[in-house]
């Protein structure tokens, strides 16, 4: 039996544990492991020698990335256990490290924890990021992993699955907020069988790399979500979609499944019931647009991975022309603790129409780079000046959503962070990329990259988007270089709305929210670099010493 | 119980006139049987829909979005607007779009005077382009031993992929890259006339919109396209 399976492994998880007083815990999630954390982790086993009562493990992202590599160390030989977290480790401190076990931790390298980055956040999706190691089984499931899973499958039928995300008021993480429950319900209602599960992980916006870190932290979780999933909707294949460009991840998933399968939790009868569910891996060639959902679904299939129009939506007509679930990482790893602690708990969580947390990364001008995970409603001056660590007015915007989105202006910083709330400024949540801006930052430039972004992955298939893209990058090109007239602002305005009104794919038809975003609110920004763009419409000094651009 | 189910008909306004349409018809080919003219250039009757030129889009009451007509199919009670002052702009900025992508100068050009771009921009009443040319550089293919192809020319509506997948059945052609490098190519991107897969069949030539495609030694007077053929092998494919 499954359940007893569990509690064995639980035990012996448990009396491993107890007979160390310390488990130092070294980050090998990709960021760390950029600044060789694996030689920390190597050096830190070396170092043990006859220090008996000590165990060293790689676990994944603790969040704080900018000061990796990160070793926490936990003790439990006086009455409060108790952790350390070191930073910038390196290689040479790990005897140090190792004498300080039961001492007074190494100063030079300690971590201040009592501040707001780790204590103003609420941990769901990361709940096991940072704690367990991301490649056994063992520690997932001691951590009360697959329990929602086999509960699921012993107690509950698919509706009742179904009506508990649907309590939860869970939307999807990949950028559109679609209500989670209301696209299993759909794709549940289709006649089946042949239905399949796909998890998106083709994370592919700049600055982004939250899906990466779940996946790489703890790939059990979006396994457990994907196959109550599939319980759920009736579908006993699953897919998930990584980008070729994150090995690590890729590797980390093959062991999960591996284990997985080889323990019964997923494959044939999952945990000793009729239910069958497989999972593949499949992986992506680098497009951003093969994360858009029928790109993507061609892609599996093996054909070129570019969109189609929907209606049909995937739920209908998918992967193989099947009824196909497709949600994203974030969204399957919110999953098992739904189902463990209840729809209701989770919507106690966030706002009324946003539930739950949130991952971002914050990257750009912040001093606390990293991963966080926040409730929703919580405001952008909270995260990004009390956790991110940002001086207030030392900030001018932040960049949500990738491509798709768009820039908030430092004055806007108490708006909640929500799906409606973002939108309702011009940005979207999108995937969960925050990039904080300084005063020396251009908006003209911020737009500019995107659109040039958005120009390189178009696919090309509608005539909107690909030939659109380009000259809306050659306008905003020539406005930054400052040879651009007002009339080249207009043109600009003019192919924005074309663009966004007839592009096939969310890709063209969003590609100009950067853009309209930066001129809502830095229009003054264009207009300084326009030749005539004084405010009385006189031309600006520049023109009379600049020679009229030569015509092509 | 097990008698062959019908299709449903259902009733709709299309640009102000009740009609009734057959369930699974797209709005493009109602609008055709009602003779009312919606521009296409990746659409051609017998080839899967594209939806790639975006020139077919239409309005419908009750949504803010623009629907290709050429696969948006009908619903009861629908009402579909096919012109209007904000959709002339957008086609007429298409159509400007496809003309700036890369070559098109009709007066050298073997396809003057039966050039599916160059009668819509003469229906749309095109007289200008208002975009920058972007004129890459891009090569001509000449190494069949009929045909010959000119990727200046192209406006990458597929119908030559398509139809040589779908109808021929030899998956010679294909395209190659992203966005606007992306490119129409031969087998794994080798001369055309080296192709193994190639029958030579023409096909493509005839489909092809625009003087992308052509034949060998045709003058322009003579570079008459023939497409008639196309829905009836079709046809034969679906009996
Ligand atoms: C251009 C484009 C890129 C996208 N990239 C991603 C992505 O990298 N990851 C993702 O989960 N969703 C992405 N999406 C959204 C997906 O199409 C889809 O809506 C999502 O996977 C649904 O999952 P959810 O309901 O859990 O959000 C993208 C959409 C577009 C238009
Ligand atoms: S909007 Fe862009 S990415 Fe989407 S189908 Fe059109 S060309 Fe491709």
């Amino acid at each position: 039996m499954m359940i007893e399976k569990f509690a064995a492994i639980t035990a012996e998880e448990r009396q491993a544990e107890n007979e160390h007083d310390h488990t130092i815990k070294v980050c090998v999630a990709a960021g760390c492991l950029s600044s060789q954390s694996n030689e920390v982790l190597t050096a830190l086993k070396n170092g043990l020698g006859e220090h008996r009562g000590c165990h060293v493990k790689g676990v994944g992202c603790m969040g704080l990335c900018s000061q990796g590599p990160l070793v926490a160390v936990a003790t439990k030989t006086n009455a409060t256990p108790q952790t350390v977290m070191y930073q910038n480790v390196k290689a040479e401190d790990a005897t140090e490290i190792v004498q300080a076990l039961g001492k007074e931790p190494v100063a030079r390298l300690a971590l201040n924890t009592d501040v707001p980055f780790f204590q103003r956040q609420t941990k769901i999706v990361l709940e096991n990021c940072g704690a367990i190691d991301p490649e056994r089984i063992e520690e997932y499931i001691a951590a009360g992993g697959y329990q929602g899973l086999l509960t699921t499958l012993t107690e509950s039928s698919p509706s009742e699955v179904i009506d508990e995300i649907v309590r939860s008021g869970l939307r999807g993480r990949g950028g559109g907020g679609y209500p989670t429950g209301l696209k299993w319900t759909t794709v549940a209602k289709m006649d089946g069988p042949g239905k399949y599960v796909i998890c998106n992980a083709d994370e592919g916006d700049p600055g982004a790399f939250m899906d990466r870190s779940v996946l790489e932290s703890d790939p059990h979780r979006v396994l457990e979500g994907m196959a109550i999933a599939g319980y759920a909707v009736g579908a006993s294949e699953g897919y998930i979609y990584v980008r070729g460009e994150y090995p690590l991840a890729v590797e980390r998933l093959k062991i999960a499944i591996r284990q997985a399968n080889r323990l019964g939790v997923l494959g044939s009868k999952v945990c000793g019931t009729t239910f069958d569910f497989n999972v593949h891996i499949r992986l992506g060639a680098g497009a951003f647009v093969c994360g858009e959902e029928t790109a993507l679904i061609a892609s599996i299939e093996g054909k070129r991975g570019t969109p189609r129009p929907r209606p049909p939506y995937p739920a209908e007509h998918g992967l193989w022309g099947k009824p196909t679930l497709i949600n994203n990482v974030e969204t399957f790893a919110n999953v098992p603790a739904i189902i463990r602690k209840g729809g209701a708990w989770y919507a106690t969580i966030g706002t009324a129409k946003s539930k739950g947390t949130k991952v971002f990364a914050l990257a750009g001008s912040i001093q606390n780079t990293g991963l966080i995970e926040v409730p929703m409603g919580m405001s952008l001056s909270e995260i990004i000046h009390e956790i991110g660590g940002v001086p207030i007015g030392k900030c001018k915007a932040v960049q949500t959503g990738g491509p798709s989105g768009g820039c908030i202006p430092a004055a806007y910083f108490d708006t909640p962070v929500d799906y409606e709330s973002l939108k309702a400024l011009g940005s979207i949540m999108g995937s969960g990329g925050m990039i904080i801006m300084d005063e020396s930052s251009s908006m003209v430039d911020v737009a500019r990259y995107f659109m040039e972004f958005c120009m390189s992955e178009s696919c090309g298939k509608c005539v909107t988007c690909r030939v659109g893209t380009v000259h809306m990058y050659n306008l905003l090109d020539k406005i930054y270089q400052g040879k651009a007239w007002r009339r080249d602002l207009n043109t600009l305005e003019k192919l924005c709305d074309l663009v966004m009104n007839t592009s096939l794919c969310g890709l063209g038809q969003t590609a100009p929210n950067p853009v309209l975003s930066t001129l809502r609110y830095f229009r003054h920004e264009y207009l300084n670099k326009l030749l005539d763009g004084a405010e009385d419409g006189r031309m600006a000094t520049a023109a009379t010493t600049q020679p009229l651009e030569a015509r092509p | 119980m097990n008698q062959p189910t019908q299709a449903r008909i259902f009733t709709l306004k299309i640009d102000g006139v009740d009609v009734a349409a057959r369930e699974h018809e797209t709005i493009l080919e109602l609008a055709q049987e009602n003779n009312i003219f919606i521009p296409t250039l990746c659409h051609l009757e017998g080839l899967t829909e594209f939806g790639g030129c975006r020139l077919c889009v239409v309005e419908v009451q009750g949504s803010n979005r623009l629907f290709p007509a050429c696969m948006t199919t009908v619903t009861e009670g629908m009402e579909v607007t096919t012109d209007s002052e904000r959709l002339r702009v957008y086609r007429y900025m298409i159509l400007g779009m496809l003309f700036s992508e890369r070559n098109h100068v009709c007066s050298v050009c073997v396809s003057n005077g039966h050039c599916d771009l160059q009668f819509l921009a003469a229906k749309l009443g095109m007289t200008r382009v208002e975009m920058p040319y972007l004129h890459p550089s891009m090569v001509v293919d000449a190494s069949h031993q009929h045909f010959i192809m000119d990727h200046n020319r192209c406006i990458l509506c597929q119908r030559c992929v398509r139809v040589c997948g779908e109808i021929e059945g030899a998956f010679t052609k294909g395209v190659m890259g992203r966005g606007a490098s992306s490119r129409i190519i031969h087998d794994l991107n080798g001369a055309w006339g080296d192709s193994k897969t190639c029958t030579s069949c023409g096909k493509c030539v005839n489909v092809c919109p625009t003087g992308a495609l052509a034949e060998k030694g045709k003058s322009a007077g003579e570079m008459v396209k023939r497409r008639d053929w196309l829905p009836y092998l079709r046809s034969m494919q679906e009996d």
